[in-house]
């Protein structure tokens, strides 16, 4: 049986979307009113999804409070209450869209020991979501 | 192809307990679900099939069959029930969101004889459910084996 487990967390953090190598007048263009210099904030939603064997002894993939536990250190606790521009160090390099924190959640929580990540979903809002499946083909 | 999807609920009991280990190991794996005297969910499951729609009807397969279907198999089972005692198909089991996603989906799938059951999914809560494929596509769980081999290679 291919089983996946999926378990939902939120956070509140402040973004500013800009890309300093453009002019202001492009920044504007392209952003709009996420270019709005002194940010702005969302209720972000992240699905995480794990997969693996169901062990016969639990009847999990994966032992729901060490998963909690982990997304908790490596996700929560990093970006809740933040400002993603000024305190999350690989967004002073790239632009903190929510395609830049679905890929960076997915790369902070790929460490996860007990079972295998297969997704991140993450929902800006409940009208824009975003998933990433890291770089595997056919990951579906 | 098509994906069509319907949705129930029912509720029921459970509680999590391994009589192979110790009261203390129960309570460290299990917290609060090895609770002896059970407790409950409003379990939403979601059942998707997967078809080509019959030319003369348009249709998948019937959803009001679907519906019968879900009602004699799975509401008709496990609805107001206690998991770990009055559902024989667990028996032996541990009631996890998991086991259960995959009971359904023995239960189901030799049941829909319009096109195939592509994914049996479970909520336990809003905050946590299982989606359960099958043995189906083990063909492609192989294939992305190789390709996360290949990758974590790379890396």
């Amino acid at each position: 049986m291919r089983i996946h487990l999926s378990r939902r967390y939120s956070f509140a953090a402040s973004h500013r979307l800009h890309n300093p190598r453009l002019s202001a007048e492009q920044n504007q263009r392209i952003y709009g009113k996420c270019n709005n210099p002194y940010g702005h904030g969302h209720n972000y939603v992240v699905e995480v999804t794990v997969s693996g064997r169901v062990d016969p002894a639990t009847g999990m993939v994966a032992h729901l409070g060490k998963l909690d536990e982990f997304v908790a250190r490596e996700v929560l606790e990093t970006f809740d209450h933040k400002n993603l521009n000024e305190e999350i160090a690989t967004f002073r390099e790239r632009v903190p869209t929510t395609e830049n924190l679905c890929i960076e959640i997915y790369n902070r929580l790929r460490a996860f020991p007990g079972a295998r990540l297969e997704r991140v979903r993450l929902e800006e809002t409940s009208l824009n979501t975003f998933e990433y499946f890291g770089e595997r083909q056919g990951s579906r | 192809m098509i994906y069509l999807t319907r949705k129930i609920e029912f509720s029921a009991s459970h509680l999590y307990h391994n009589p192979a280990f110790s009261a203390e190991e129960n309570r460290r794996v299990f917290g609060k679900c090895n609770n002896p005297h059970g407790h409950g969910h409003n379990y939403v499951l979601e059942v998707t099939v997967a078809g080509t729609p019959d030319p003369n009807t348009g249709m998948v397969l019937d959803l009001k069959e679907l519906k019968e279907i879900l009602q004699r198999e799975i509401i008709e089972r496990m609805d107001h029930r206690f998991l770990n005692y009055e559902v024989p198909e667990l028996a032996g089991q541990i009631p996890t969101c998991e086991n259960i996603a995959a009971v359904i989906w023995n239960l189901l799938d030799p049941k829909i004889t319009k096109g195939t059951l592509h994914r049996v999914r479970l909520y336990e809560t809003p905050d946590l459910f299982v989606d359960c494929y099958g043995d189906s596509d083990s063909s492609l769980e192989n294939a992305q084996e190789s390709v996360w081999e290949n990758e974590g290679g790379a890396r």
